[in-house]
């Protein structure tokens, strides 16, 4: 690169050598000219440990925020966000790069892998009914994955996959392979469930349900919650209703209340009776209080019986599930509930609530096989990388991050997309997904499994060669790639 | 050895050439040995054509004269040529036929090494194409490449004299004196497609209309061939009268075009609207004739925009 005046740049990674203003791209798009410095738009990420890098670094932050000082010779990891690959690759991985730890020689195959086995495990922490199990989840329109077993908490999206990606309609590849990176890249993207709700999913963010904020995610069920805050409600109200899809509990039936000797109120609930206390359909799924699809509480209370001790002035609170919906009644002379303000007092007990219920968030996990021909690029015998995998010898990580691998045959693997640098995801017109997956393992194992020892690097090579490597700070509270491959040995 | 270059297998069994800006996608069909050969003679050849053409860089950003020095390059005599076969006098340079002609020199590499059924280059979405016997391509025409719907469709077969398609309008990533959203142009090669497509756009214009944004190309690329002329940044909303005034202009472009023999048939398209002009007539008699429904791109563009292009090494 050399600098000319005015800002501009003048690029020599090809002979066209352009000159490039501030702030726009080379004819390739591929380097531009960011405030008078040459770099790539798609640059190899090198991630470095730091001294004393205690908690975690903040993501996305620009490589050159960063002034961190380096830990020492074994500092670096080659990630293969960037690094390119040799696919269909009927030769080795494009960086073999061989490093010293704790005395041990180790080596790193790196390579973007091109998997059409791919997909996001998306878990939405509410309430609110999204959608019934199998139900398609859209993306502009087209069907990208679908709704599956519910967790605690939280609604669970499965998309992509090879149907979606390849087998479907073009189109449909093309909306399921973007939808997929966005996901992956961190970019929030507006999801619909067939007969169901819009959700906008972005990882490590709250979900925003048919266009309202997820904050809460519960603490509990609706008995739950009654079991949980009993003591604190007793003596301050006469009957307490926590409404839930699930269950909803009522305290003075509640085996909780029991126990403290609440008396009974006369209270008549809609819904199926599970056990005392705990009531299953009182409304239908939705997007209202608990998760039901109700906007008056009272549409669930049949109404109050005098002879099973309903009376006038009879105190009852009704709460969602994190606290979010309140509301305070008092029964009239005919023993009709009518809305009076929020004493003080109970005010507290649903401020508890909120409380003990976490940041709703979106989690995305990303999950893929890693195919024959992408561990070819790592060893002439690929079945031996998925054995040398499976028993421990070969660490893998995407981007540097941890990753779980399956138990049972291949190298099937997920991983926290936000535990990857910044933009690790990209996509080739198959339509596939582009992940970046590296293998650490110790030298002598690596020749062990038909490694392809011939095209080893040194990291001092891959450091000095070539331009585009982008420098980004390791986040320190994730096991350093190589650790444990060097302990192993 | 050019390091920069990068030679990949897609999936699909198609090759990708990457050096610097110029990207391609390469179909080869054939029996296996034959399309071996012809990949091997198309990456034999790329491998040396981006050093070819930036040897003679300021010569080729330069206005085409039949009276100046000719370039010597292979590809670069190609791009004169094509540029001159259609400047009739208007400001044009190599340039405009550079992706065309490079496509072009790929193709007959490949053609001359092996026998094949049907192959074409495209090199982001001007295409040389080449078709035998019963051989079709089915090609599709994209206006707006952040937000790509096929307008068009066309059907080529081998009885129609089409060896080249391509497409210039100034949302692409090249410059446009003028305001088409997309003219494809189909003729006997890729390069005199190209050159043809871009002085086709150029006359798709509405001189003083105040509605379009226009700057010096040269504040934006300080290296462009088009100097300081004034290139579209921006269309505003124009009239229907506008539209129908802007496609006479380049449609008469295009007939002085298909007059003088350089392409074969045209589609321009502004703002939702599009014009056709010539048809793609059948060679061999007896043969279906018919219109050519639109331009072509064989998803170029959108190829482009699915492809990731990999760090080299």
């Amino acid at each position: 690169m050399t600098a000319l005046a005015d800002g501009k740049v003048r690029c020599d990674a090809c002979p066209v050598m352009c000159i490039i203003k501030p702030g726009t791209a080379g004819a390739c798009d591929r380097y531009a000219n960011a405030e008078g410095v040459l770099v790539r738009t798609d640059p190899h990420v090198l991630l470095q440990r730091t001294i004393g890098g205690g908690g975690r670094v903040k993501k996305f932050l620009a490589a050159s925020d960063w002034d961190g000082e380096l830990v020492g010779g074994d500092a670096t990891f080659v990630t293969a966000v960037g690094a390119g690959t040799t696919y269909p690759d009927y030769k080795p991985a494009p960086f073999i790069v061989s490093s010293r730890v704790e005395g041990v020689d180790v080596v790193t195959v790196v390579t973007e892998g091109i998997y059409s086995y791919c997909g996001l495990k998306v878990k939405i922490d509410t309430d609110r009914h999204l959608g019934h199990e199998c139900s398609l989840v859209r993306a502009e329109g087209e069907p990208v994955g679908h709704v599956t077993t519910g967790e605690y908490g939280s609604q669970m999206l499965s998309l992509g996959g090879v149907n979606h990606l390849t087998h479907g309609g073009k189109n449909e590849g093309r909306v399921t392979c973007r939808t997929l990176m966005d996901l992956a890249n961190g970019r929030a993207v507006e999801l619909t469930i067939d007969g169901g709700a819009s959700v906008i999913v972005q990882a490590g963010a709250a979900p925003i349900v048919n266009g309202v904020l997820e904050e809460r995610m519960r603490v509990g069920c609706g008995s739950a919650t009654i079991g949980m805050f009993a003591q604190q409600w007793f003596g301050k109200v006469d009957e307490v209703v926590v409404v839930d899809d699930h269950i909803t509990g009522v305290l003075s039936e509640h085996q909780a209340g029991k126990l403290l000797g609440v008396v009974a109120t006369g209270i008549r609930m809609r819904g199926r009776k599970s056990t005392p206390g705990r009531y299953f359909q009182v409304a239908d799924p939705g997007v209202g209080w608990g998760g039901t699809n109700i906007s008056d509480p009272l549409e669930i209370i049949q109404g109050f019986d005098r002879a099973k001790g309903a009376h006038p002035g009879l105190r009852m609170l009704m709460v969602s599930t994190t606290g979010e919906q309140f509301a305070y009644y008092e029964l009239d002379d005919d023993l009709k509930p009518v809305a009076c303000d929020l004493p003080q007092v109970l005010s507290e007990s649903v401020a508890r609530i909120k409380e003990n219920c976490e940041p709703a968030l979106c989690t995305v996990l990303f999950m893929a096989g890693a195919g024959g021909s992408l561990r070819a690029g790592v060893t002439e015998n690929p079945v031996r990388l998925t054995q040398s995998v499976k028993s421990a010898l070969t660490r893998v990580t995407a981007g540097g991050a941890p990753v779980y691998v399956w138990p049972g045959g291949g190298i099937t693997f997920m991983v926290d997309v936000t535990l990857l640098p910044a933009n690790s995801f990209g996509y080739v017109p198959t339509p596939a997904i582009v992940a970046p997956i590296e293998f650490s393992m110790s030298l002598d194992d690596y020749a062990a499994l038909g490694g392809h020892v011939d095209h080893v690097r040194s990291l001092d090579e891959v450091l000095q060669s070539g331009d585009g490597k982008l420098r980004e700070p390791f986040d320190s509270t994730l096991p350093w790639p190589l650790q444990s491959t060097a302990r192993r040995s | 050895m050019n390091l920069r270059m990068q030679a990949t297998l897609l999936e699909d069994g198609r090759l990708h050439l990457n050096d610097g800006p110029i990207d391609l996608i390469v179909l080869a069909e054939g029996d296996r040995r034959s399309r071996e050969f012809a990949f091997a003679a198309a990456i034999a050849r790329f491998s040396t054509m981006l050093d070819e053409l930036c040897a003679e860089l300021p010569l080729l950003r330069s206005q085409s004269r039949s009276d100046a020095t000719a370039p010597s390059g292979i590809v670069a005599r190609h791009m004169h040529a094509a540029s001159l076969s259609v400047a009739d006098d208007k400001f044009i340079t190599p340039m405009a036929a550079v992706a065309g002609a490079v496509a072009d020199e790929i193709l007959s590499r490949m053609l001359r090494a092996a026998p094949l059924r049907r192959a074409y280059v495209n090199n982001g979405g001007d295409i040389a194409l080449y078709l035998s016997g019963d051989a079709t391509l089915t090609i599709g025409v994209v206006d707006v490449p952040e937000a790509p719907s096929i307008f068009g469709v066309s059907a080529l077969d081998a009885s129609h004299s089409v060896g080249g398609v391509a497409t210039s309008g100034w949302r692409g990533r090249s410059f446009s004196l003028g305001i088409a959203d997309a003219v494809t142009a189909l003729a006997a090669n890729a390069a005199q497609a190209d050159a043809a497509a871009t002085l086709i756009a150029n006359a798709v214009d509405l001189p003083g209309q105040a509605a379009i944004i226009r700057a010096p190309a040269n504040e934006i690329d300080p290296q462009s061939d088009l100097g300081d002329r004034l290139v579209t940044r921006s269309v505003g909303a124009l009239s229907e009268n506008d539209v129908a005034c802007a496609l006479a202009s380049g449609e008469d472009e295009a007939r002085r075009l298909i007059g003088c023999g350089a392409i074969v048939a045209a589609s321009l398209r502004l703002c939702g609207v599009t014009r056709v002009v010539g048809s793609l007539a059948a060679r061999s008699p007896g043969a279906e004739r018919r219109p050519a429904s639109a331009g072509a791109m064989l998803h170029g563009l959108e190829e482009r925009k699915w492809r990731r292009t990999f760090a080299s090494l």
